[in-house]
């Protein structure tokens, strides 16, 4: 058997020349996207309304996609007006599942501009761009005895992923906890699911809380729906508010058990050099230079008086020899004002402006 | 002929000029959307088929019939993925769509020189010095005499013949080119970078070599040479038809050169001026826009080089009304016409002019 990969492997490369300067890949993908390894999809078979603004998306990925832990989140590629956005969400499906179809769950943020897309208006059929599944947030192999889930809003979806990894685990199944935060009942996503499972599994028990009536949780709330958390492993994940709290009250209590926290946005890390309102300071992450640099100046030119090796062309914005991937922060392009930001996202240095603190990867 | 220095509009016409063509061109941003996206994964997945269709018929082109149609669709698929593809994207005129798979970074080409090099001399050397004697290389290409501003010398007398032996191996030539050589010995550039230049070149070649005129011809078994034929063929079709557009859209009689002097302090409105005096367009119908990668749209390509190719026949109307309307010659005409007229100008050129301004 072990014959066959390698032929399998060599035939591929053979293929790759005769592919070039393309790849087989590229090929496979006019036949269907979902072949196509280079740049992973997944193909939506399924929308379920959750709540009145959240829905499940089920998809079926293509040939490049390599798994996950349950936890993790996927970063999805979504096509609105021609331009690719991406997004990341928390996967609730169960790793390995025999069909092989994932499920992520999006909660439409108001104003928002994918989440709305994706919950409300992606008719099965729609191909969606797959990243690699990320984060340490996740079910470890080995697991503790007893467990605490704190999650509040869309924050229960990636420990709904692994509760439902734990469902289908052969027991003995540690004693979970799972105090989850929503605004009222009919904002709680995976309620009716959640309330089942209570009372099907004698390890799990589920405490609902709704803010809108009850206010938001504190640490003397936990003391009560939890007595014994300090003995408990722990995951959080929900608003930023509520995990600072979690955050501090552990750090406070120093309980022996450790605690995982996930963010759906990260914080950045902000330069250190601080001037006048109109000066934004840059850092330049490969060489860790750090200046303060003025509205009106390409970043390329702030960059090279800094003595920061930078990639240039035209100097004028046609050549596109200076692209420069944006860690985070947003740019100003002097010649049209418009403001660009975006983490990876390619800038041209030499007719874009810092609007703000940012980090370039140079 | 001679060649006259660049008109100049009166300095607040210019300005106009220059804010006029500069809303052409936010609008057409602003208007970038889905149908663009639709057209050049369009035009990409037209590519890959033809592509692909030619080479399965020339694996069986023993049989004649099955020769003429895999050389002919191998050869629309080369002039597509250098022209309307390899060029435009290149030039970042689809980084707007987020498209790691469709972006300048990326998008490497069935050429022999690397996508990296080209950007560099093309997109960079070229685009930013149009037709100024002495900075940009793609006037006369280091071996051309195209301009009474540059010297004659003797061996411009045979350049006709060096011509006729550049169009079907443009390709090579372009390789070569992109090297910069001539920087070397003129100390612009060092040995150093020269050979890291020349292993990139290499290293490319090999690949695009090997796949043409050794693989696919081996598989192809009894048709081993009529396939080799075949990719000969498209290839050389290729280069011709490549040589042929860009030569007339930059060397019709009329297109103006410009001298350092000239461009010294340019505005924005000049360098407008500059690059759409520099270009000559070629009429004629969609199917040839998009064969000639809208490199017919020479005028507009060269004024925005980095909006979506797709866009260039909706504004070239616009823009040629805004030449009228300031006086500012625009030079287009029918292949044939320009053809011609660039031949007029390697033929006068090859011979030493005088002066009358300089």
């Amino acid at each position: 058997m072990p014959a066959i990969p390698a032929l399998a492997s060599r035939l591929l490369t053979v293929a790759s020349w005769l592919a070039s300067p393309h790849t087989p890949d590229d090929y496979l993908g006019l036949i269907d996207p979902l072949l196509g390894a280079r740049c992973p999809v997944g193909r939506v078979t399924a929308v379920t309304p959750e709540t009145p603004d959240a829905a499940t998306l089920t998809i079926r990925p293509g040939r490049g996609w390599s798994g996950h832990i349950a936890g993790q989140y996927l970063p999805i590629g979504v096509e609105m007006d021609g331009v690719w956005h991406w997004r990341t969400y928390s996967l609730t499906s169960v790793p390995g599942r025999r069909d092989g179809l994932l499920t992520i769950t999006v909660k439409a943020a108001p104003g928002g501009t994918a989440s709305p897309q994706l919950a409300h208006r992606t008719p099965p059929g729609t191909v969606l761009r797959l990243g690699p599944a990320q984060g340490d947030f996740v079910l470890p192999g080995r697991l503790p005895p007893r467990m605490l889930w704190v999650t509040a809003g869309s924050g229960i979806t990636p420990v709904m992923g692994m509760l439902r990894t734990l469902v289908l685990r052969p027991p003995p199944h540690p004693h979970v906890v799972l105090v989850h935060s929503a605004p009222t009942a009919r904002d709680s996503i995976f309620r009716s699911e959640l309330d089942a499972a209570r009372q099907r599994l004698a390890w799990l028990d589920y405490r609902e809380r709704h803010t809108r009536h009850d206010g938001r949780l504190a640490p003397q709330d936990l003391e009560r729906l939890c007595p014994d958390w300090r003995e408990r492993e722990t995951w959080a994940c929900g608003p930023a508010a509520l995990l600072d709290v979690v955050e501090r009250h552990w750090r406070r209590e120093k309980p022996a058990r450790r605690l995982h926290v996930e963010r759906f946005r990260l914080t950045p890390v902000l330069p250190r050099i601080r001037e006048a309102a109109s000066r934004s300071p840059v850092v330049f992450t490969r060489t860790g230079t750090e200046v303060a640099a003025d509205p009106a100046s390409p970043l390329l030119v702030v960059g090279e008086s800094a003595g920061v090796p930078m990639r240039y062309g035209c100097r004028r914005g046609i050549c596109f020899g200076c692209l420069t991937p944006l860690r985070y922060g947003r740019v100003r392009d002097l010649r049209t004002g418009e403001l660009h930001q975006g983490s990876g996202q390619l800038i041209q240095t030499c007719v874009s402006a810092a609007a703000g603190p940012l980090a370039l990867d140079a | 002929m001679t060649v006259t220095p660049p008109a100049r509009v009166e300095t607040d016409l210019d300005e106009e000029f220059g804010e006029e063509l500069d809303r052409i061109r936010s609008e057409v941003i602003a208007a970038r959307g889905t149908e663009d996206a639709h057209y050049i994964r369009t035009v990409i997945a037209t590519q890959r088929r033809l592509e692909a269709g030619g080479r399965i018929a020339l694996a069986v082109s023993l049989f004649p019939p099955a020769w003429a149609a895999g050389t002919a669709m191998l050869s629309v698929a080369k002039i597509l993925e250098n022209m309307e593809l390899g060029h435009n994207i290149l030039h970042g005129q689809w980084d707007w769509m987020g498209d790691p798979a469709i972006h300048s970074a990326t998008w490497e080409w069935d050429f022999l020189t690397p996508a990296q090099a080209w950007k560099h001399t093309h997109n960079h050397l070229h685009h930013t010095w149009t037709n100024v004697v002495g900075r940009d290389r793609d006037l006369g290409y280091v071996v051309f005499r195209m301009s009474g501003d540059q010297r004659w010398l003797p061996r411009h007398a045979v350049q006709p013949l060096y011509n006729i032996v550049l169009a079907p191996l443009f390709e090579w030539g372009i390789a070569l080119y992109d090297l910069e050589p001539d920087a070397v010995a003129a100390g612009r550039k060092t040995w150093r970078s020269l050979a890291a230049d020349l292993t990139g070149f290499l290293g490319k070649a090999a690949r695009q070599l090997a796949k043409d005129y050794a693989l696919f011809p081996l598989l192809a078994g009894p048709s081993f040479l009529p396939c080799l034929l075949g990719n000969l063929t498209a290839n050389t079709v290729r280069n011709l038809w490549a040589h042929t557009i860009i030569f007339c859209g930059h060397f019709p009689g009329e297109v103006r050169t410009f001298t350092e002097d000239s461009v010294e302090g340019e505005t924005r409105g000049e360098w407008y001026l500059r690059q759409i005096q520099g270009s000559a367009n070629i009429e004629g119908g969609p199917l040839f826009h998009v064969l000639s990668g809208n490199l017919s749209h020479q005028i507009e390509h060269h004024a925005f080089p980095d909006l979506p190719s797709n866009r260039y026949a909706e504004i070239a109307p616009r823009v040629r009304e805004l030449c009228e309307k300031y006086g500012i010659p625009y030079i287009t005409g029918p292949l044939w016409r320009q053809y011609g007229s660039t031949w007029g100008r390697i033929l006068r050129f090859s011979l030493p002019s005088v002066r009358t301004i300089s």
